[in-house]
C-alpha cells in the first residue's frame, strides 16, 4: 500500500467512515473482462482490473497482468463496481409481518416528536440473512433506512457494507428521510396545510437549536425534541442530504420551495412518480431522483402522471436518476434498470444509477461506485450484461475479498436438488 | 368428473360434458326446470373485435406447447388461430406483419390477479378483493366487485396478457368465487368474461386467516384453519345429499319442498360436483401436504396451489396428486411462509414433470411475466435443469389456461384455437424485449406503434398524461 493511501485510509477512519479492508487481502486480478468503469474511463471492451490490498489498483486496456497477482479469468464476462442498494432496510428486518421486532419501523417514543432523531445505525444486523441473499447477486453496499415512523421524518438512515463483518456500518448519519407525499400528508395532520407549516416550523427550531445552547435543564417546547431539533443541524446545512418522497407535481413542487426557504439543504426526491414532468426544474437545481422505474399505475390522485418512461425523461432533462428501491429484493433493481432501458434510458445511465449515483449522494463516491485507482475494491463479474434478467452475477468482491457466493436459498436450492430420500430431510446436508 | 347427482354444477361447464348431447341452453333450462336455480345468472356477454384476416410472417414462433418454429408463419382469421407452420396460405384482404428479428408466442394468461378488484387508485371506496367478514365466504363472487374501468387492465394488455383469472383476497379460508377475463374490459363486467370459462373457488391456507381471524373469532391456528376447511366441505356433502333427495324426489313424481338455498354451500358443492376449480393459497409444503389429504378426504381436487414458494420441496408429490403450482419467480421473505422462497422453485417443480406456473399477484408484475418466466429459466439452467424456451413458455399460457379449464380454447398456438397472441419486439426472454402487438380473439387490441390506438380507461380520460406511453 502507498503511504499515500495508507494516508487516504487513515484520514476516512478519522472521518469517522469505518472501511475494515484488509491489509492482508490477496492481490487479484480480474483478467479479459469487458468492464463499465462507470468512470470517464468509459467501457473497456477487453481489460484488466487489478485489486491489491483491498483498492483497486488500476484497470489496465488489455490482458498483460503484472507478476505477483492471482489471475481470475473473466474472459467474455462483464465487470462493474459492486451495486448500490439505494433506498433499503438491509439489515434493519428480518420478516416483516408477525414474526417479531421490526427495526425498520418504530413507534411514538418520547425521544422524538417529529421522527428526525430516530437512528439506524444502532440498529442494524450484519448477520440478516437478506445480506448474502443480496450480495450474491451484485450487490456490495446499501444505504439503509426505517421504512415507516409515524411521524414526520423518518429518522437517520445508515450506509452499510454488505461484506461479511462485525460492523458493518461504513457511514451513521448517512441521510435524513421525509415523506411529502399522500401517505406523508396523512400521518401529520392528515392535510399537507397542516403537514408543510411543520415542516417549516421544524426546520426554524433546527436553526434556533444550531445557536443555543441545548441541554436538559433548558426549557424546551417546540414541535420538536432537542434531539430532534439537533439531528436536523447538518441536515440544514446539506451535510446530511435530505430524502424526500413526494410523486405529483404539486408536491415536487413544494419541495423546490422548501429549498428556497432553507438553501443549505442538498435535497434527493424520492419515489418521484411525476418527477418527469418538471424534470428542467429539478435538473436546474441539480436535485436528484431516486425511483422504482416499473412503477407506472396511479396508485392514488398524487400519482396520475405515473410512466415508465420516467427515468428516461429525467434523465434527458439532466436529472441524475437513481435505480433501487426494495429491500428483501433489492437485488431486482438490475431488473428495474433494464426496464428503464427498455423505455429510453441509456444503458449506460443504467448501470450509474445502480452504482456511482448512489455513491454521490451519499458522499461515498470518493471510495464507491465505480472502477477507479483507489477506490475500495466491491466488483462485481457477470455472465453477461447485468441488466438482462436472464445474467447473474457470477463472483462478487467485496473490499477485495472474493465473496463466497452461497446463501440459505442456495442451501435450500441444493439441499431439495440432491435430497437422500432415504432419510428425513434434515440430514441431506448441502 | 360429473356425476348423475350433478345439480348444482354450472349449466355452461355442464354443457361442455355434454355438448354432443344438447346445447348449453337446453341444458340449462333443463337444470333451471329441476332445481330451479339459474345456473348462470350473470352470463357472458364478451363480443370479440371484429378483424380481417392477419398473417406474422418471419417470425420466431413459440407455440406454448414445447414446439419451436424459426422464420415461421402464423395465420388468424375470424376469431381463431387457422393455421401455423413454417408457410401458410396469404387470403386476399389479410393485413401482413412482417416479423423479422420478432417472437410470436401465445398470449400470457395470469391465473392470480387482482385487477379490477383491487384496482388502481387504491382507494378504500373500491378496494373490493376481500370479503374479512368471516372465515368462510363462498358466497361471494370476485365478479360482483371487479371494476372494469381499472387501468391496470390496459397495463398488463401492453405486457402481452391475453387473459386473468381475477380472485377475491386471502384473508378467508373460503374466500369465493374466482372468473375468468379477457383482457378486453368493457362498460360491464360481464362483457369481460371469458366465454364457457368454469369458475374456480378461491382458498387459502396459512398466516393469513389466522392472522385476520385470531381475535375475530377464530381460527387463530394453522389447526384451526383446517377444521375450518373440513366443517365447511361436510355442511357442502350435507348439502348435496339435500338436493340429490330433492331431486330424486321430483323424479319419482313427487312435489317435494325445494330445499333451502344457501350460496355458501351452492359453491362449495359445486367444488364437490367437479364444476368448479379450487385455487388454494398455499405457501409452505407441510400445509400444502395437509390439503392433500383434506382434498381426499373430501374426495375434491386441487386445482392449483398458488404462491406455493416451497413446492419445490414436495414437487414429487405435486406431481403425483396432479395438482398445479402458479409460483412468482423470486419473491420472499415479507412473511414467514415466504421465508424460503428460492430462485429456482419454478424450473424444480417442472423438472418433477408437475405443472408449473408463473402468476403476479400483482398489479405491476402482471405487466412483465415473461421476464418473471425468463428469470426462472435462466435460474434453473444454472442449477442443471436446462428446459428449452418453448417448454417453458407453458408455464405462461399453457399450464395457466390448464389450471383455468380454458386449455380447450386457448393457451397455446394451435389451429382452431382463440387466437390470443403476442409479437414480441425480441427474444421475450429478454429485459428489452416488448410486446409489440397483442391479438385477442383474432383482433390487434394493442399496438405499442400506434399511440393513438391505445385502450384508455374511463377513470385515465381526461386527466393528466391521458394517453401517455405508460
Amino acid at each position: 500500500m502507498s503511504f499515500f493511501k495508507k494516508l487516504a485510509l487513515v484520514s476516512s477512519i478519522a472521518l469517522g467512515l469505518n472501511v475494515t479492508t484488509s491489509v492482508f487481502a490477496e492481490n487479484i486480478a480480474i483478467v479479459g473482462a469487458k468492464i463499465h468503469t462507470v468512470s470517464a474511463a468509459g467501457i473497456i471492451d477487453k481489460g484488466t482490473v487489478l485489486i491489491k490490498d483491498g483498492l483497486i489498483q488500476q484497470v489496465i486496456k488489455g490482458t498483460d497482468v503484472p507478476s505477483g497477482y492471482r489471475e481470475i479469468d473473466a474472459t467474455g464476462k462483464v465487470v462493474t463496481p459492486g451495486l448500490i442498494g439505494a433506498h433499503t432496510s438491509l439489515g434493519l428486518l428480518e420478516v416483516g409481518m408477525s414474526a417479531g421486532v421490526v427495526d425498520a419501523t418504530t413507534i411514538i417514543h418520547p425521544i422524538s416528536k417529529v421522527g428526525a432523531a430516530l437512528d439506524v445505525q444502532y440498529a442494524v444486523n450484519n448477520d440478516s440473512s437478506l445480506i448474502p441473499i443480496t450480495r450474491l447477486e451484485g450487490f456490495t453496499s446499501a444505504a439503509t433506512g426505517l421504512r415507516s415512523s409515524g411521524q414526520l421524518f423518518l429518522g437517520q438512515g445508515a450506509f452499510i457494507t454488505l461484506a461479511t463483518t462485525y460492523d458493518s456500518v461504513m457511514k451513521a448519519n448517512a441521510f435524513m428521510q421525509i415523506d411529502v407525499a399522500h401517505s406523508g400528508a396523512d400521518d401529520n395532520g392528515g392535510s399537507r396545510a397542516a403537514m408543510w407549516v411543520a415542516i417549516n416550523q421544524v426546520f426554524d427550531e433546527a436553526i434556533f437549536a444550531k445557536s443555543h445552547d441545548m441541554n436538559p435543564s433548558k426549557d424546551w417546547l417546540g414541535l420538536t425534541t432537542m434531539a430532534d431539533a439537533k439531528a436536523l443541524i447538518p441536515v440544514l446545512s446539506g451535510d446530511i442530504p435530505l430524502l424526500v418522497r413526494a410523486d405529483r407535481s404539486a408536491d415536487i413542487v413544494q419541495v423546490l420551495n422548501l429549498k428556497k426557504r432553507y438553501s443549505g439543504l442538498n435535497i434527493v426526491i424520492t419515489s418521484g412518480k411525476e418527477a418527469w414532468r418538471i424534470a428542467d426544474e429539478l435538473a436546474k437545481h441539480n436535485i436528484p431522483v431516486m425511483l422504482d422505474p416499473e412503477s407506472n399505475l396511479p396508485g392514488g390522485f398524487d400519482q396520475l402522471g405515473a410512466t415508465l418512461k420516467n427515468a428516461a425523461r429525467l434523465h434527458k432533462a439532466g436529472v441524475t436518476v437513481v435505480i433501487g428501491m426494495e429491500t428483501h429484493n433489492i437485488r431486482l433493481a438490475t431488473q428495474h434498470a433494464g426496464n428503464a432501458v427498455a423505455n429510453g434510458l441509456p444503458h449506460s445511465a443504467g448501470i450509474a444509477a445502480l452504482t456511482i449515483n448512489v455513491a454521490r449522494i451519499f458522499g461515498m463516491d470518493s471510495q464507491l461506485g465505480s472502477i477507479e485507482p483507489g477506490k475500495i475494491a466491491d466488483v462485481v463479474i457477470w455472465s453477461g450484461d447485468p441488466l438482462e434478467v436472464t445474467q447473474n452475477a457470477e463472483q462478487v468482491f467485496i473490499q477485495g475479498e472474493q465473496v463466497e457466493m452461497t446463501s440459505r436459498q442456495s442451501k435450500l436450492r441444493d439441499r431439495y436438488l440432491n435430497r437422500n430420500s432415504d432419510k428425513p430431510v434434515g440430514y441431506t446436508r448441502p | 368428473m360429473f356425476n348423475s347427482r350433478l345439480k348444482l354444477g354450472l349449466a355452461l361447464a355442464v354443457s361442455v360434458a355434454l355438448a354432443t348431447a344438447c346445447t348449453s341452453e337446453d341444458q340449462a333450462d333443463k337444470q333451471k326446470n329441476i332445481t330451479g336455480i339459474d345456473k348462470n345468472p350473470f352470463p357472458s356477454t364478451y363480443k370479440k373485435v371484429d378483424s380481417k384476416p392477419i398473417v406474422i410472417s418471419n417470425v420466431t414462433i413459440l407455440d406454448g406447447i414445447g414446439g419451436k418454429i424459426e422464420d415461421g408463419e402464423i395465420l388468424i382469421r375470424d376469431g381463431l388461430i387457422e393455421e401455423i407452420g413454417r408457410s401458410v396460405s396469404s387470403p386476399s384482404g389479410a393485413i401482413e406483419i412482417d416479423g423479422e428479428g420478432k417472437w410470436v408466442t401465445p398470449g400470457i394468461i395470469d391465473n392470480h390477479s387482482h385487477l379490477g378488484v383491487y384496482p388502481s387508485p387504491s382507494t378504500r371506496s373500491h378496494s373490493d378483493g376481500n370479503e374479512m367478514t368471516a372465515p368462510v365466504t363462498a358466497e361471494v363472487w370476485a365478479e360482483h366487485s371487479i371494476w372494469p374501468q381499472d387501468p391496470g387492465f390496459q397495463r398488463a394488455l401492453a405486457g402481452g396478457v391475453t387473459s386473468l383469472q381475477i380472485l377475491p383476497g386471502s384473508a378467508n379460508l373460503f374466500g369465493g368465487r374466482s372468473v375468468t377475463v379477457k383482457n378486453l374490459p368493457n362498460r360491464t363486467v360481464q362483457d369481460m368474461k371469458f366465454p364457457e370459462a368454469p369458475y374456480g373457488i378461491k382458498m387459502a391456507c396459512g398466516e393469513n386467516p389466522k392472522r385476520v381471524y385470531g381475535s375475530k373469532g377464530g381460527p387463530m391456528t394453522r389447526m384451526g384453519n383446517v377444521a375450518g376447511y373440513r366443517q365447511a366441505w361436510a355442511d357442502a356433502k350435507a348439502y348435496q345429499t339435500k338436493w340429490a333427495e330433492f331431486e330424486a324426489e321430483v323424479a319419482d313424481g313427487g312435489s317435494p319442498k325445494a330445499p333451502k338455498r344457501d350460496l355458501n354451500l351452492d359453491t362449495l358443492a359445486g367444488v364437490l360436483d367437479g364444476d368448479i376449480i379450487v385455487h388454494m393459497h398455499c405457501y409452505r409444503a407441510d400445509d400444502m401436504g395437509t390439503m392433500l389429504d383434506v382434498m381426499k378426504e373430501f374426495d375434491y381436487q386441487i386445482g392449483t396451489f398458488h404462491h406455493a414458494v416451497e413446492a419445490y420441496k414436495i414437487a414429487d408429490k405435486l406431481a403425483e396428486n396432479n395438482v398445479c403450482s402458479a409460483m412468482w419467480a423470486d419473491w420472499w421473505g415479507f412473511k414467514m411462509e415466504a421465508y424460503d422462497a428460492i430462485k429456482e422453485n419454478i424450473p424444480m417443480v417442472h423438472a418433477a414433470n408437475a405443472c408449473a406456473i408463473v402468476h403476479s399477484d400483482s398489479s405491476l408484475g402482471v405487466q412483465r411475466l415473461n421476464q418473471e418466466a425468463a428469470k426462472a429459466w435462466a435460474d434453473g439452467k444454472r442449477a442443471g435443469i436446462d428446459i428449452s424456451q418453448a417448454d417453458a413458455w407453458q408455464w405462461l399460457s399453457a399450464n395457466p389456461a390448464k389450471s383455468l379449464g380454458i386449455f380447450d380454447k386457448t393457451g397455446s398456438l394451435e389451429e382452431g384455437k382463440n387466437a390470443d397472441v403476442v409479437l414480441w419486439s425480441a427474444d421475450p426472454f429478454s429485459t428489452y424485449a416488448q410486446a409489440d402487438k397483442v391479438f385477442i380473439d383474432g383482433a390487434m387490441v394493442y399496438d405499442r406503434s400506434n399511440p393513438a390506438s391505445w385502450p384508455v380507461s374511463d377513470f385515465e380520460l381526461g386527466q393528466i398524461a391521458e394517453g401517455d406511453a405508460k
